[in-house]
């Protein structure tokens, strides 16, 4: 935004002095970031190519065979088990995802159109549970979810039913609802941000040219707070396709998600290449899907419009 | 028929929403520190009766104070080398225009959007690679390619109210770059960076992802519970180290937010001086 503002003017013909002075500014500004873009660099963009790289190489025993190869890939997609672990991976996180922004949403519509003066205590009042400890959150549901629970003891106790029921935990289900835990915070704030955004006297002029409530939140509203549920869906899809804890803790085997696959082969079976196959197919993947879903979202909402 | 509709428009639907909303939120985290006190090895209702066993059993582990010291070690150096490196990338942000801005920001963003495993996962590659021991060195280094992104979000916040024209005023009375920073800049900016310390601390502590791939034999407090989660008999002394974990993040996240508003406020006050 800011680099795209100021292009014209850096290549626009202007007094030798006024460059002069950009020229400082910008080699000030460059200055100022390079140490943290340069961490950035060595610790997180250059990591990744060695992954890309990585992904295309050999692994002969303890030696890395150097010669390009889309073995990996080959595996990573037609391997059943590495399909049914990225299909299963993709579907919980577009699930998730889903689930997070429909639920999320009227939170925090209630909060940017009925928070009142205490908006700020009502976000972070949101945010601290995402806070804490995400293991040990998953670890909670772990506990109210289990055979002897929390959920199954409770109810028992309130006599609602005779024996546990077993269907709560250790399946894909349960890895959701701690998914869509997790994440609440992250799918809220955005939306809050774009609703806050949102001209309220738009909204007046819908109802006043005679939109019911729920027509004038269908034509005004919710099209002008897209850009929030896209950001929110973004970050709720790409980031959880690879989550570890969760689906180890509660997921059982009907819930592995690909993350355990990669964490194997980094571990036990000590094949790096596929790993790092397995994580670049993923990371693809997920921003194909992610992308495909955000155009079929800004459709729809024309069409509403 | 229309009684009916009357009498279901007089129901706060949305109220009723967010208050389980909220329950469901706070839920997982108040069951917690329950059962930490309640008198039994299981978690089960209805509850067996008040103890502190679970908390004393604590003081005694040795294994666990070295993984509680280990995080504190790893957490001091990750907040402080994140917010420094986040001080850098919002100053520029804030401060300067210049071309790459955004690609630049970007890729210093880019954890916030990725997978975890993916990061976690490039970072033990590049670190074997180069032949460099797992460590709590390596740890303290991934913690913080993770950190500065909300150490950044949190100072462009701080930074971002801020009036350059106060700068400016201190560089023509003749202060010199320094010695503006230090007492112009940092005085309004300071609570600002003190949320940021706080928030990163609160991030490394809980961090675990980064720190089970990273810390080989020396154990950060989130890598020492996935451990004990193995053993149900555990179970019971883990929930209180949680516990106590809770409230520790508790407390540095509503101090920061604190300080987090008083820095806004201050930055207004700066813009309302005429």
């Amino acid at each position: 935004m800011t680099a795209a503002a100021f292009g014209p003017i850096a290549d626009t013909p202007s007094p030798s002095r006024r460059r002069a002075w950009m020229r400082s500014e910008e080699a000030r500004g460059l200055a100022m970031i390079s140490p943290t873009f340069l961490y950035a660099l060595a610790l997180l963009f250059l990591p990744v190519l060695i992954v890309i790289a990585y992904s295309f190489w050999t692994q002969n025993y303890l030696e890395i065979d150097r010669t390009f190869t889309l073995e990996n890939y080959r595996q990573a997609l037609t391997e059943p088990i590495y399909r049914d672990l990225f299909v299963r991976s993709l579907w919980i996180s577009l699930t998730v995802s889903v689930v997070t922004v429909v639920f999320s949403y009227p939170v925090a519509w209630f909060i940017s159109f009925h928070g009142g003066v205490h908006k700020n205590l009502w976000l972070f009042l949101i945010t601290v549970p995402c806070w804490t400890s995400y293991l040990l959150r998953v670890m909670s549901w772990k506990v109210i979810l289990g055979y002897g629970g929390v959920m199954n003891t409770g109810l028992i106790s309130m006599g609602l039913i005779d024996k546990p029921v077993t269907s709560l935990l250790y399946n894909s289900n349960a890895v959701v609802i701690t998914l869509v835990h997790s994440w609440a915070a992250f799918a809220i704030l955005p939306i809050y941000v774009s609703l806050q955004k949102v001209d309220r006297t738009l909204i007046e002029a819908a109802r006043d040219l005679g939109d019911s409530r729920i027509k004038a939140f269908f034509r005004v509203t919710l099209p002008l707070s897209l850009p929030g549920v896209i950001s929110a869906f973004l970050i709720v899809m790409i980031p959880t396709v690879g989550d570890y804890v969760t689906p180890r803790l509660v997921g059982g085997k009907d819930g592995v998600m690909i993350a355990t696959a990669i964490q194997a082969q980094f571990g036990k079976a000590a094949n790096w290449p596929l790993g790092a196959a397995l994580s670049v197919t993923t990371m693809v993947l997920v921003s194909l899907s992610a992308a495909a879903i955000v155009l079929a979202l800004k459709f729809t909402i024309r069409r509403i419009k | 028929m229309s009684l009916l509709t009357q009498r279901l428009r007089f129901i706060p639907f949305l109220p009723i929403y967010v208050a389980a909303y909220f329950l469901f939120l706070y839920l997982p985290i108040l069951l917690l520190p329950i059962f930490s006190f309640n008198n039994a090895a299981t978690t089960t209702f209805p509850l067996a009766g008040f103890t502190t066993k679970w908390y004393a059993s604590l003081s005694g582990n040795s294994v666990m104070l070295e993984a509680a010291w280990n995080s504190l070690i790893v957490g001091l150096s990750v907040s402080l080398l994140s917010t420094i490196l986040g001080i850098c990338a919002a100053r520029a942000i804030t401060r300067y225009r210049f071309r790459g801005q955004r690609a630049a920001a970007g890729l210093i963003m880019a954890p916030l959007f990725l997978p975890e495993i993916i990061v976690a996962v490039s970072l033990l590659m590049i670190v074997l690679a180069m032949g460099v021991e797992l460590s709590l060195v390596t740890v303290i280094l991934g913690q913080t390619v993770f950190c500065v992104p909300y150490a950044m979000s949190v100072l462009v916040s701080g930074f971002e109210g801020f009036d350059r024209s106060l700068e400016e005023a201190s560089y023509d009375l003749g202060e010199a770059a320094i010695g503006t920073f230090r007492r112009v800049t940092l005085p309004v900016v300071a609570p600002a960076i003190v949320s940021s310390l706080l928030v990163t601390f609160t991030i490394s502590l809980d961090e675990f992802i980064l720190a089970f791939f990273l810390s080989g034999t020396e154990p950060t407090l989130p890598v020492y519970i996935w451990g004990q989660l193995r053993f149900a008999a555990k179970l019971p002394g883990v929930l209180a180290l949680g516990t106590i974990m809770l409230v520790a993040s508790i407390l540095m996240l509503t101090l920061a937010e604190i300080l987090r508003r008083r820095a806004e406020r201050r930055t207004q006050l700066a813009h309302a001086l005429p």
